[in-house]
């Protein structure tokens, strides 16, 4: 009586597995630039993906997620440096800032909407300061993750391409199950109502809590990956806050609070990053200028429109009803 | 009523905001299975006293047990869990998610049930709501009678043992204020007890057994409907102004 997958989302689900499979193979077909240029596009789908659940269903707007980003790239190089294996270095990184995230909540999300905006920006602020007091760092002029000197390009180039794919699908899919499951019903509340989901017995900041360590642990192995595929490591290019600017963008233009949305919208700020990125700052001009009319006239954004008027649900996140035929709208 | 049929104390309850005091040492006690009507003018504290027993609220002053257990300081969402339901007089739907999925979060959270008895309980609520053709329709589609139908259902999907209802039959024609009392009743059959804020005397009296008049943050009448009716306080305060304006 209660459908979960619609023919439309089954042949869905089937598409994107036929592309992840095209994907994976991607090392062996794609020119080296084109690899490279599709693990950045693997990052920004993460770090779409991961504002969009803080904000679109958390409701916890953060203008500070670069802090967890650098501090993912941070913790990578520390690791390394201790001995641990490159690779498996970067998903300990970020389960690290995960942890770290835990106690950082408690404070965190006792703010309330602007003061924990502001706030999450005076966290990327200290972690930055704090980073650069570590003497590895050398200050601003940064370091590299010197272990993969040891690796030729072409393996590098692979396996780090080869990490993003996984770690992005890995945190999607985590974020997927999430919203599917009997967590999502309430985070799906708190974002539209949070003190109706209250009074219905959703546990508001329990809620959170799971949110915002998913995103804190999200962006920082979206900023491990993009050490690896970088090298090098320069605390300002980490904790800058362009990093958010991306993901609000991406987000904005996708859909707020869509699943598929921020996806859509990382796709799009990296085709507008491949034509344009060469105008520099009338490029980020032209970005936020775009994410305000998006703001503004497209609330819902791309995908939050298309899935209003045409009654989209790709992805079986929702429930449907089989009614008996004499019980549908107008049917008797 | 002896007391081990009380099923939740307020008492000494007070609430202000900034220098407005809109409760005033509120004391209010609903037993096992009644039903009980709240009326009072517009601004007389009665949607500020919903707030204030179900969590939504902390109070400034003043205890509430509820089943034996000092509940003040239990926010919102640990109350519902606990079997205290209420509406919203301003519908608060989660306007992205379809009128089956509002239900299923309160089933899920609230009633803390899973898989198919949490289908089931917000089927039948639906259902009992007459809600169930629109199960599958978006929530922020629905008209505002919907979406106050939308509450009922949504907090009887809690499985409360407390329902605590504001304005919900505002704007009905006889014929569904009449479909209305006929819900109403079978809740009220089922145990659960009713509290029931609502300006439309006449279809109040149809189910509650018992009524509370509020005026400026005080409760200025408690008894039986026709005791309450005939109080002169509550002629001078609500019933005459509420024939002079029968729907405000
Ligand atoms: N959140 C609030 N902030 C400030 N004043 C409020 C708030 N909620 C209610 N009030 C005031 O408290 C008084 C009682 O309101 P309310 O409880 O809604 O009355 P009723 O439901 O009986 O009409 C009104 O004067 C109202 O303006
Ligand atoms: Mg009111």
């Amino acid at each position: 009586m209660v459908l979960r997958w619609t023919g439309r989302s089954a042949a869905f689900a089937t598409a994107i597995a036929a592309a992840l499979v095209v994907l994976a193979v991607g090392p062996f077909v794609f020119a080296p630039g084109v690899t490279d240029r599709l693990t950045a596009l693997f990052v920004y789908v993460i770090l779409g993906a991961m504002w969009n659940a803080l904000a679109g269903y958390g409701g916890l707007v953060s203008v500070g997620q670069q802090a967890f980003f650098g501090l993912g790239a941070f913790a990578a190089i520390r690791l390394s440096h201790a001995g641990v294996p490159v690779y498996p270095s970067l998903a300990v990184a970020a389960l690290l800032v995960g942890l770290l995230a835990l106690p950082l909540g408690e404070v965190m999300l006792r703010l309330r909407g602007g003061e924990f905006a502001i706030g999450m920006w005076v966290v990327a602020e200290l972690a930055h300061l704090l980073v650069n007091l570590d003497p590895l760092i050398n200050g601003e002029t940064g370091t590299s993750l010197i272990a993969l000197n040891a690796v030729t390009a072409p393996a590098r180039r692979a396996d780090t391409y080869w990490s993003a794919l996984g770690g992005m699908v890995v945190l999607l899919g985590a974020m997927f199950l999430m919203l599917r499951g009997r967590v999502g019903a309430s985070v799906q509340a708190i974002r539209d109502d949070e003190q109706a989901a209250a009074s219905v017995g959703v546990r508001v900041l329990a809620t959170k809590r799971v949110v915002f360590v998913l995103a804190a642990l999200g962006c920082a192995l979206a900023g491990a990956l993009w050490l690896a595929s970088a090298i090098t490591f320069q605390p300002r290019a980490y904790f800058s806050v362009q990093w958010t600017a991306y993901m609000i963008f991406m987000t904005l233009v996708g859909g707020l609070g869509t699943f598929e949305g921020p996806v859509l919208g990382a796709v799009l700020f990296f085709v507008v990053e491949t034509v344009f990125g060469a105008y520099g700052v009338w490029y980020l001009v032209g970005l936020g200028a775009a994410a305000l009319l998006f703001a503004l006239f497209v609330p819902a954004g791309l995908w939050g429109n298309a899935e209003r008027r045409y009654a989209l649900r790709m992805l079986p996140v929702g429930y449907h009803v089989a009614l008996p035929a004499s019980r549908q709208p107008g049917g008797g | 009523m002896p007391d081990q049929d009380v099923l939740l104390t307020a008492s000494g309850i007070g609430k202000r905001f900034n220098a407005l005091a809109v409760l005033s040492d509120v004391d209010f006690a609903v037993h096992d299975r009644e039903a009980i009507g709240i009326v009072g003018p517009n601004g007389a504290g009665k949607t500020t006293l919903l707030n204030v027993l179900s969590g939504a609220l902390a109070a400034d002053a003043g205890r509430i047990v509820f089943r034996g257990d000092d509940v003040s300081r239990l926010d919102a969402a640990e109350r519902c869990r606990r079997g205290i339901a209420r509406s919203h007089q301003i519908p608060r739907p989660f306007a992205g998610m379809t009128v089956f999925e509002n239900l299923l979060v309160g089933a899920r959270t609230g009633a803390g049930e899973h898989g198919e008895a949490a289908y089931r309980r917000c089927i039948e609520s639906l259902e009992l709501c007459g809600m169930l053709p629109l199960a599958n329709r978006r929530a922020e589609t629905l008209g505002l009678l919907d979406r106050k139908r939308l509450e009922l259902a949504r907090a009887l999907a809690t499985d409360p043992v407390l329902l605590l209802l504001d304005e919900i039959g505002g704007g009905l024609t006889d014929a569904e204020a009449a479909e209305l009392v006929g819900i109403i009743r079978v809740i009220y059959g089922r145990g659960i007890a009713v509290v029931w804020i609502e300006h439309i005397v006449h279809v109040l009296v149809q189910v509650v057994g018992r009524m509370v008049c509020m005026d400026a943050g005080r409760v200025i009448a408690d008894g039986t409907p026709d005791a309450v009716l005939q109080d002169a306080a509550v002629i001078d305060a609500y019933l005459g102004s509420a024939h002079a304006h029968p729907d405000s």
